[in-house]
């Protein structure tokens, strides 16, 4: 090989590993402008709230009075909602997903199915809440109640369910169900015995992400009519009495942390913007929360699954 | 209830749908000027009656709340102007009679900032900055006064679905909702706030609250009334009748049936007791005394309606709306 041919070649990979650097570097700031952007907004929000955090924040309820008010029916308030939601749209999203990917024939009408689901995942919230307000509130007659609210939040994050237990149901190695349906498994066995426990950690971030969006969502619940000031907590769900169940809260009128954050940062007193950081910060650590939870619970669902 | 409704309860087995309505639960929903007021009311008439009514004040605006008040589903809507014909109908067609109860003043306040050389302004300078005529024409202070200084006019207000924003518009231009459209427009009044006390030119309007809590930021300009005196906003001038046009009374519609209810009867009766002393606390103008008084009288005595006919007004004084008599 001759002098001016290594030279060459060197001068090559110099110019190749140049471009790699800037690749790495440009990634890097990319990377940076989205986690420094929330970096300042979480930290501005610890700054100016952190000293409101304390026990009673979390038990009173709203007052005029900053100083005294609190996130209690607040909270409580997104905490039932996010249960109705989950418990409506996670069995529906997963069956739903299973049968477009499992049972239903590959025809132009799954097609037009499949292309409407992933656009739904598009569409703006406000149009959900429209909706719900002509079928919920109106046409079914739930009223500007908890379970409206969670029906709406269901819908608005049911597709993302769905999409996604599709995508986990085929990252499953087609072997698996070649070999269930090899020892004479019926569809049925393959898909509940093996098809969903193995999808379930794809499943879990799916609905993660969807539970995520929804509890920060304000749009669809202000236009069902969620309100302002509520001074109450709804029913409890658990009585002492037979049967120990009690679903009136799933009627009750409600409120949620974005809304009443919302009102506290339009408010003229300065001492209620600190409310609003404070309870932006519970918001957040809310959905980190769910989000750990979430992790967790892949985890131990993955060490389960041996293939 | 509807069908699936039905079918919801009876899956659910025991879900009691009536002990939800029955509840004594007093639904208030409506305006966000007027939202204040009823919040602290609320607020304490729930410690008063130790949990065992029930509150809830929701902000639709005005408009929205008379929608849900005309179609029944509210007991009670706050209202930051009185009620309009169109929404008179709706209640009258779905048989909601209601009485018109004025609770507190809101004084629009029109502020510049602290090192503006602005003290006073005429309703005529303010109609010069504000028509629709002067979009994009009227865009220098030395436009709407050849002695103001020349410099670049910004402009802050209310968006075009508040009650302050009909208000001020019906003040300054006549004519309800007419306003040039090239101004910063906000309906979160902080926003107005910060941008007026940002820029030296600026000039804004907002309720009387907002200027009270950010009074080191702010300066507020007195307004030539009606008999060519400047008069600066405050709790004395506008129960005296010299803020004017720029003082409103707020409302409060309560549903003549739902006033049968002894809770909600209590919670009138309180609101008009405490009001006053409410008002001020949230930054508001209370009514005279015997408006509140007045107010009582007016339910015992079963005056229905409204004294202002449907019609926009400005100016009126607390005095004239008490004497007038109530038509539905």
């Amino acid at each position: 090989m001759k002098a001016n041919e290594l030279d060459q070649i060197r001068s090559v990979i110099k110019t190749n590993k140049r471009a790699d650097l800037i690749f790495a570097l440009a990634g890097f700031l990319a990377l940076m402008v989205g986690v420094m952007a929330f970096i300042t907004l979480f930290g501005e929000m610890v700054a100016n709230g952190w000293e409101r955090i304390n026990p009673d924040f979390f038990t009173s309820f709203p007052s005029r009075r900053a100083a005294n008010a609190g996130i209690l029916s607040a909270w409580v308030g997104s905490l039932l909602v996010m249960l109705v939601t989950a418990l409506s749209a996670i069995p529906l999203g997963i069956a739903a997903g299973v049968y477009l990917e499992e049972y239903a024939p590959k025809n132009w009408m799954t097609d037009l199915i499949e292309i409407n689901v992933t656009n739904l995942a598009g569409v703006p919230s406000i149009v959900y809440g429209l909706l719900a307000l002509g079928v919920f509130v109106y046409t079914f007659g739930f009223g500007q109640s908890i379970l409206t609210a969670g029906l709406t939040l269901g819908l608005l994050i049911l597709p993302v369910v769905i999409v996604s237990t599709r995508e986990a149901l085929r990252a499953i190695p087609i072997h698996i169900r070649e070999g269930a349906y090899g020892v004479g498994a019926t569809q049925w066995q393959v898909v509940s015995d093996h098809l969903v426990p193995y999808a379930t950690p794809g499943i879990m971030t799916g609905v993660i992400i969807g539970m995520s969006r929804a509890i920060g969502e304000t749009a669809p619940i202000i236009t069902i009519g969620a309100l302002t000031f509520i001074a109450f907590l709804p029913p409890s769900p658990v009585t002492d009495t037979v049967p120990f169940l009690n679903f009136e809260w799933l009627f009750s009128g409600f409120t949620v942390m974005p809304i009443q954050m919302f009102n506290w940062t339009s408010r003229p007193e300065e001492a209620f913007q600190q409310n609003a950081a404070a309870a932006g910060l519970i918001l957040v650590l809310m959905t980190l929360m769910m989000n750990a939870i979430a992790i967790w619970l892949r985890y131990r669902l993955r060490k389960s699954i041996s293939w | 209830m509807s069908v699936v409704n039905k079918v919801l309860v009876t899956v659910a087995g025991f879900a009691v749908m009536s002990a939800s309505h029955a509840d004594s639960i007093i639904k208030i929903d409506g305006s966000s000027t007027v939202y204040p007021v009823t919040e602290a009311v609320a607020e304490d008439f729930q410690k008063a009656q130790k949990g065992a009514v029930k509150v809830t004040v929701g902000i639709s605006g005005t408009g929205g709340g008379f929608k849900k008040f005309c179609r029944g589903e509210t007991d009670i809507s706050d209202a930051s102007r009185p009620i309009l014909k169109k929404e008179m109908e709706d209640c009258a067609k779905a048989g909601i009679k209601y009485y018109e109860l004025p609770v507190a003043f809101d004084a629009l306040t029109v502020v510049v900032n602290p090192k503006s050389k602005i003290t006073q302004l005429t309703v005529e300078q303010l109609k010069t900055m504000w028509e629709p005529a002067a979009q994009g024409k009227v865009t220098n202070w030395k436009q709407v006064d050849p002695s103001f200084a020349d410099a670049p006019l910004k402009l802050f207000g209310a968006g075009s679905d508040s009650g302050t924003f009909d208000y001020f518009t019906e003040a300054v231009t006549g004519k309800a909702k007419s306003s040039r459209g090239d101004y910063t427009a906000s309906e979160d009044d902080n926003v107005l706030v910060q941008g007026v006390s940002r820029d030296v030119n600026a000039l804004g309007y907002f309720g009387y609250a907002y200027y009270y809590e950010n009074k080191a930021k702010l300066k507020a300009v007195a307004i030539v009334n009606s008999k060519g005196k400047a008069v600066l906003p405050s709790e004395q001038t506008v129960i005296d009748g010299s803020y004017n046009p720029m003082a409103r009374p707020i409302f409060i519609y309560v549903n003549e049936k739902s006033l049968e209810r002894p809770e909600v009867r209590q919670f009138v009766e309180f609101y008009m007791k405490n009001g006053s002393k409410l008002a001020s606390e949230v930054k508001y103008v209370p009514l005279p005394a015997k408006a509140y008084q007045g107010n009582l009288e007016h339910l015992s005595k079963k005056k229905l309606g409204t004294v202002f006919g449907g019609e926009a007004e400005v100016g009126v004084t607390i005095e004239t709306l008490l004497a007038r008599e109530a038509k539905l």
